[in-house]
């Protein structure tokens, strides 16, 4: 039963936007045609948030039409299979809501802007191909949609170590990507399915587990290997994607090197799509592997957040700083997720703790997407103020010359340390109250991340902030009108999902509770 | 209808050769429009063919008596898998005189050797009598020559030379394989459908399939008798090299398929595991080798023995599934090959006069040259198989075919693969995105003509529809592969 | 006694041409002989073209003939009489801008009297009457061949063929005599009749496979089959390439239909089997060996050739092994197969010496290099010479490329005792077969010269005389139609072939 293709419309928003943005006469034009497009696509996100209903369990706004024919030999045809629930959902909006901001904070941008602002929009197409798609086909042509532009993205007007920083980037997501794609061409092989949908189901009943144990016996001696080998593929793909280290590297340098507007996107909302895939597929397809690695996992995780935190206490550069903060967040959503792997426990507390973990996942998600691109904005302004520099050690004492702009940044760094009534705040707590009772040591050792942040964070406001204003920093200009309304809508949902995190949470609730009965 | 594509194609050569030496654009504009015409008939024929026939068996075109002392009939007929080569063909016609709209040195003369190498493919394609196809096979041949040794580049005449008696080599094979066929079936008839029907004693077929199948794949590429393409694609003029990597391969492949495995379906269940061997050595070697190579043009030649080495996997796993995406791994090649040829030849070589990777990479071309920049990678991305584009599910069916029939082979064909987006990233780095921002002289280039243009955006959108739509060829080629003809292949023997 | 000329009667087409020679001589002496070269080439072989069109109307037109005991005439022996005539007319007509020789009126008339030893060799069913007509072609050719008296190779070749003529002549006769010693017989037909009485109880004495061989010998060395191969490079080259052009073509063609007649009408009963399980003595092991070394030795020789005409004469030679896998088809396809080859080799050939002596008349020597830009300077000419050029490589759709099929068809479709393909010939077809993808090797260095190579700056321009342009294009016309619809002329062999009466 297919209801109004609505995501659909959505996702074809911002490809038409982008190839109308290429062939628009001048670059003013494209520029406003990009904007409208993604203000467009915007509407149709809050119209989706208008119309879904968090009571409903399963996939709303679900589309599925078929389109490869079965090749026979039981093998099943593809599918155009798209839906969305609450996970998905947040992910949609998160992306509708950042790319306009990533847009406007991209406006000045004057070499090549056509081509600039149709690669955003063919990124945001790719976003939310990802976070709709429930076909592995059209799911990983989403995927890599997302790779090609961010790559001429940084290529092409980044930093002065971009090349290095473009290549490292495409060599290392998209070695990833391939090994994933291995991975699920072995399971067609074995199954012949590539929905998501079916391949959890399939998992549940231990059907995939046997059918890839009976492929892999052909010619592996154990016949576990290929299930291991398949998991691994997978694993590998989101992994580098979130990133969680040691699949890491590629990620100081691709930010610092990215412009501003690319930056933003690329923390905000690319790297969610790592998350979601170990929520969505992942999770679901190989839970028991996740069991058996769960310890080594959550030290991998453990080991992101403390040493990504204190990574960037070590910088000297701003946006490093931030990039590097950026991994630290992250791994609390991991953290989060190897946490809620364990043994379903009868007991009811153990389900309230996964529960609660779980929503704080999808929270976290959200909330650094905002912040974390916030963040990037305002290194950007530092840095097109400046005239290039965004040394910590270079300024001081701007609060004195731009009070709001201090007064904003300050908001958000605060907001991206978890300060209580900032949105960070209720994301974090969600995540170490489950997390706690259900990998205490781990939790324990994660908290040592909140300090070490809650240090360099402190550190930025103190050194760039706070202090003596150097001569060549007394004509810094404040924060102008228009760079106020960009960060208008940011500033106020900081405030608003701190304070009234429900309106997040009654959507990411069901789709939690759903999420754990996969496994 | 589809008949006419070849009729077409030679009446368009014999005009060429009709014209006035200098007039080159008159040249020009008739090639053009003569491949246009062969295209349209093709689409205009797949069409009917598919509306007519929905069980998709084997549509008789022309069958006219001829020799009748050796019962050799002029049997033009059509089935899924040729109405796909057919259109293959079609469009890598038209791409191919777009790419050479430049030519300034006898243009006619190239342009009619150009159209008679196109009907000859179309021929056999088209022939379901052995003799014919025999005939259009060998008629292909020395246009290959002539278009090699006059306008190639690189040792030329050496390339053109060792592509004519390699090909002439595997033809005789296939010669002598035919004619014992026909003898020994006793049927006084080379009519294909006649043939196959007939039942050969086992031991002539273990010897016979061998002979038939090496000698088209030799034309396929297969290893070890591949040393002809990178050697041939590389001397070859763009459009040459575009059909040859692009189509004439796929003749072999084809009459490998048609000839050879649906004669003698006993001696190709004899040597199946060793030919499928020799397919993966040559996916995974072919992408070795092209990692190593230090002129562009050498690496995409050998990259074409890599993708040559899926179809030939995907024949012999004998399997619905292996077939059909052996069958769309050539339609998808023959059009990724193109594209990558054409910019290599092309946008690039005819520009900057080098191919080397050293001195392509501080030339800056993603700056120079974006267009050809991003054709190259879109190219490049549909080349390692991205879903998205139409190597993918072609990809993934031989390997999902080749799984269940091989499975160490179809991991050392996985690793191919990754050898393949390797070698691919290596030249997408060094020879557009390398890292010299240091270079202050703008070295000047042409601008990319608007024949280029178009001849890309045509194979770019057909890699991405097949891609995105595949269903639209596997319509053709799935009901086929149930026809009557292809029973033999699935069965344990002759029905 | 009354003197009645019938016996006259079936002859008639070779009296003409006797006469023609004679006719010749007496125009070139008594009438033109102040005139200029030009007029008299074109007078005196007028008169001999007239003549042999003379015949052939005559052979199409005329009452048909009976044959008599020692002449054999079938619808199948007057249509290639009228073929041979044809092939004369041409090279009577390639000779009109010859500037070789002064001596036009004897130049004509031994031409004549060779073509007339053609059509005897073709008619003849008695092994002696076979020898004589075999010198009646030969000696003339001798002659010819050093009718260039400015250039040593031409005195030189003749001198070849002349002693490897009169060898090769002296082995038949010895051969002749031997099996007549034998079966004291010389009527092709009775000579079989009785090797096959004498085969009911074998062994067959070793006497009759020594003649068979040395029979043999002489016509392996018409046709330049190896190892009796020798001469050929030499007279090709050193001759006029008119004279080359005979030749190769109509001289091959009736040495080939005797060859055929005397071992399917005389020796048919002993042919043994060359097949790859048994090797039987006969003349299918002979003829094998012969195929064999001769496409081997012709085709590597001509990979280094650098002359044009050393590399057609080399090409003979293996276009003469292939020609001898038709033999060892059965009956039905056999000779078919060997005519259809033959006839259109021929024809191909006078093609391709044709263009020679064109291009030779036209200042070029014949070396490959002399070639370069043909393409360009006469596209007509280097267009009839890709045709040529690929027709003998065996590409398609061109006359060579059925031929070397239908022969190495008819070669695998031999059947044994029990009538079922046996596949025997197998090893000698794959041989054939690779041997002529090989060729194409050398065929291609032609046409790379023609067409790749850049017209050399002090080249001069083209002016071939327009009734050779004429014969030549009208030949390349021929081999693609041949080509293309070959159907022609196999139909006319059968039904040609059926009133024969060849036996087996």
């Amino acid at each position: 039963m297919n209801s109004f293709p609505l995501l659909s419309i959505l996702t074809l928003i911002p490809l038409l936007g982008g190839g109308a943005a290429l062939l628009s006469p001048t670059a003013k034009l494209a520029r406003r045609i990009g904007l409208a497009a993604s203000l467009l696509a915007l509407g149709v996100a809050a119209l989706l948030w208008a119309a879904f209903d968090p009571g409903q369990t399963g996939w709303q706004f679900a589309e599925s039409l078929p389109w490869v024919p079965s090749p026979g030999n039981g093998y099943q045809g593809i599918e155009y299979h798209l839906g969305i629930d609450g996970l998905g959902l947040l992910l949609v909006g998160l992306s509708a809501l950042l790319v306009p901001f990533a847009m406007l904070a991209s406006w000045k941008i004057e070499q090549n802007a056509k081509l600039y602002f149709a690669l955003i929009l063919f990124l945001e197409t790719g976003l939310f191909g990802t976070f709709t798609a429930l076909n592995f086909f059209h799911w990983f042509i989403y995927w890599e949609l997302g790779l090609i532009p961010a790559y001429f993205l940084i290529k092409m007007w980044g930093g002065p170590r971009r090349t290095r920083a473009a290549n490292q980037f495409f060599i290392y997501t998209l070695a990833g990507s391939v090994a994933m794609l291995l991975g699920f061409l072995a399971i067609f092989a074995a199954t012949g399915v590539f929905d998501f949908e079916k391949l959890a189901e399939l998992a549940r009943n231990g059907e995939l587990q046997d059918k890839l144990a009976k492929l892999g016996g052909a010619f592996f001696h154990s016949k576990e290997t290929l299930t291991w080998l398949v998991f691994a593929g997978v694993f590998l793909g989101f992994a580098v994607k979130a990133p969680l280290m040691p699949f890491h590297t590629w990620l100081p340098s691709a930010y610092a090197e990215a412009p501003t507007g690319t930056a933003m996107l690329l923390t905000g909302a690319m790297s969610k799509m790592g998350v979601y895939g170990f929520l969505r597929i992942l999770l679901p397809l190989f839970p028991a592997q996740m069991r058996a690695m769960q310890t080594p996992l959550l030290i991998l995780a453990v080991v992101t957040i403390v040493f990504s935190a204190a990574a960037a206490l070590a910088q000297r550069d701003l946006k490093r700083m931030v990039a590097y903060s950026s991994i630290n967040h992250v791994g609390y959503c991991l953290l989060g997720i190897f946490a809620v792997v364990q043994l379903s426990g009868d007991a009811a507390g153990s389900a309230t703790d996964k529960a609660a973990a779980l929503n704080g996942v999808m929270l976290q998600m959200f909330n650094h997407g905002l912040t974390a691109s916030a963040l990037f904005y305002f290194v950007g302004l530092i840095e097109e103020r400046s005239g290039g520099l965004r040394g910590l050690d270079d300024f001081g004492g701007l609060c004195k010359a731009a009070p709001v702009f201090c007064g904003l940044m300050g908001i958000t760094l605060f907001a991206s340390l978890g300060l209580p009534g900032l949105n960070g705040f209720v994301s974090e707590f969600l995540i170490f109250k489950g997390t706690l009772p259900l990998a205490g040591w781990a939790a324990a050792i994660s908290t040592l991340g909140l300090l070490i942040t809650a240090i360099f964070l402190l550190t930025i406001l103190q050194r760039v902030f706070n202090g003596p204003l150097q001569n060549r920093w007394a004509g810094w200009k404040d924060l102008t009108k228009g760079e106020k309304l960009t960060l208008a809508p940011v500033i106020a949902l900081i405030f608003v999902l701190g304070i009234c995190p429900q309106i997040l949470i009654s959507v990411a609730n069901p789709a939690a509770l759903a999420m754990l009965k996969l496994f | 209808m589809l008949a006419w594509t070849i009729y077409i194609s030679f009446l368009g050569a014999a005009a060429l050769a009709l014209l006035p030496p200098e007039s080159r654009r008159a040249a020009r504009i008739t090639a053009l429009l003569t491949a246009l015409a062969g295209l349209a008939l093709a689409l205009g024929g797949a069409a009917q063919y598919e509306a007519h026939t929905p069980a998709g068996g084997l549509v008789d075109l022309v069958n006219m008596p001829w020799i009748t002392e050796l019962g050799i009939n002029f049997h033009l007929g059509a089935d899924g898998v040729s109405v796909t080569l057919v259109l293959l063909t079609g469009i890598a016609a038209v791409a191919g005189v777009l790419f050479s709209w430049n030519i300034e040195r006898r243009t006619r003369e190239f342009f009619a050797l150009y159209l008679a190498l196109i009907a000859g493919v179309y021929g056999v394609f088209l022939s379901f009598d052995l003799f014919l196809l025999f005939v259009f096979y060998e008629i292909a041949i020395i246009p290959k020559y002539f278009l090699i040794a006059v306008w190639g580049s690189t040792r030329r005449e050496y390339g053109a030379m060792k592509l004519a008696l390699y090909s002439l080599a595997g033809s005789a094979m296939v010669l002598v394989g035919l004619i014992a066929a026909y003898v020994v079936s006793g049927a006084h008839s080379f009519d294909l459908v006649v043939l196959a029907k007939q039942s050969y004693p086992v031991a002539f077929q273990h010897w016979a399939f061998l002979l038939v199948f090496v000698g088209f794949a030799v034309l396929a590429g297969l290893w070890p008798f591949h040393t002809w393409a990178p050697t041939g694609h590389v001397a070859a003029p763009t459009a040459a090299s575009m059909l040859l990597a692009g189509v004439v391969m796929k003749l072999g492949a084809y009459g490998a398929l048609r000839v050879a495995m649906t004669l003698f379906p006993e001696g190709l269940r004899f040597w199946q595991n060793g030919i499928a061997l020799l397919a993966v050595i040559g996916i995974v070697y072919g992408g070795s080798v092209a990692l190593v190579q230090r002129d562009l043009k050498f690496v995409i030649g050998y990259s074409s023995v890599s993708h040559m080495g899926f179809v030939l996997l995907g024949l012999m796993t004998l399997t619905q599934i292996g077939l059909s995406g052996a069958v769309l791994q050539m339609f998808s090649h023959g059009i990724i090959a193109g594209l990558l040829f054409a910019v290599v030849g092309r946008m690039i070589y005819d520009r900057t006069h080098t191919r080397e990777l050293s001195e392509l990479q501080p030339m800056n071309l993603s700056v120079l040259a974006p267009f050809a920049a991003v054709t190259f990678v879109i190219a490049g991305a549909a080349s390692m198989g991205l879903p998205g584009f139409s190597g993918f599910i072609a990809e993934l069916q031989v390997l999902a075919g080749a799984w269940g029939v091989f499975p160490r082979l179809t991991i050392l064909a996985g690793v191919g693969v990754v050898v393949g987006i390797a070698f691919m990233v290596r030249i997408w780095i060094k020879a557009f995105f390398a890292e010299n921002e240091a270079k202050g002289a703008a070295v000047q280039i042409e601008p990319i003509t608007v024949a280029e243009k178009a001849g890309a955006y045509l194979l770019l959108g057909t890699t991405v529809l097949i891609g995105l739509w595949p269903g639209l060829l596997l319509n053709l080629i799935t009901p086929t592969l149930r026809s009557p003809l292809f029973q033999p292949l699935w069965k344990g023997g002759p029905p | 006694m009354s003197l009645s000329l019938e016996w006259m009667i079936p002859l008639v087409p070779e009296e003409i041409v006797i006469v023609t020679a004679l006719a010749a001589l007496v125009v070139d002496f008594g009438m033109v002989r102040r005139k200029t070269p030009a007029l008299r080439a074109a007078a005196v072989g007028g008169t001999a073209c007239l003549g042999c069109v003379a015949a052939m109307i005559w052979l199409a037109l005329g009452p048909e003939a009976k044959g008599a005991e020692m002449l054999a005439l079938t619808p199948l022996t007057q249509f290639l009489k009228m073929a041979l005539l044809a092939m004369t007319v041409v090279v009577a007509v390639l000779s009109f801008g010859a500037r070789f020789t002064r001596h036009l009126g004897e130049y004509f008339a031994l031409l004549l009297i060779a073509t007339a030893g053609m059509m005897l060799l073709i008619s003849s069913e008695n092994l002696l009457m076979i020898f004589i007509a075999l010198e009646m072609l030969s000696l003339p050719l001798y002659v010819l061949t050093a009718f260039n008296k400015t250039s040593a190779a031409s005195a030189e070749g003749a001198l070849k063929y002349f002693l490897f003529g009169s060898v090769a002549a002296a082995f038949t006769l010895f051969g002749i005599s031997l099996l007549y010693g034998m079966t004291g017989d010389l009527q092709l037909g009775s000579l079989a009749e009785k090797i096959a009485e004498k085969l009911k109880t074998p062994p067959l004495e070793p006497v009759y496979y020594a003649g068979l061989v040395m029979t043999l010998a002489g016509f392996a060395f018409k046709v330049a089959a190896a190892p009796f191969h020798f001469w050929a490079p030499d007279v090709y080259e050193g001759a006029p390439a008119p004279i080359a052009c005979f030749i190769a073509s109509g001289s091959k063609v009736a040495s080939f239909f005797v060859l055929a007649r005397i071992i399917v009408e005389g020796f048919g009963p002993m042919h043994g089997s060359a097949g790859w399980e048994g090797f039987e003595a006969g003349w299918m092991p002979v003829l094998a060996v012969l195929a064999v070394v001769s496409m081997v030795a012709g085709n590597i020789a001509a990979l280094v050739q650098s002359s044009v005409k050393r590399l057609l004469a080399y090409s003979a030679i293996a276009h003469a092994g292939y020609a001898l896998l038709a033999f060892f088809g059965n009956p039905r396809q056999m000779l078919p197969a060997l005519f259809f080859y033959v006839i259109t080799y021929a024809l191909t050939v006078l093609g391709a010496f044709a263009v020679v002596a064109v291009v030779e008349n036209n200042g070029g020597r014949d070396r490959l290099g002399d070639w370069a830009g043909l393409g360009r300077r006469s596209p007509l000419l280097a267009g009839c010479m890709f045709v040529f050029m690929l027709s003998l490589a065996g590409i398609p759709p061109l006359a060579g490329f059925f031929g070397k099929f239908y022969v190495f068809t008819a070669a695998l479709g031999g059947t044994t005792a029990g009538g079922k393909p046996d596949l025997a010939m197998l090893w000698l077809v794959i041989i054939a077969v690779a041997a002529s993808a090989i060729s194409l090797y050398y065929y291609l260095q032609v046409l790379k010269q023609i067409y790749t190579a850049e017209v050399p700056a002090d080249s001069k321009p083209f002016c071939p005389p327009y009734a050779a342009l004429l014969s030549i294009a009208l030949l390349a016309g021929l081999v693609i139609a041949l080509g293309c619809a070959p159907g022609w002329l196999l139909g006319k062999l059968p039904f040609v072939l059926n009133s024969t009466a060849i036996r087996l």
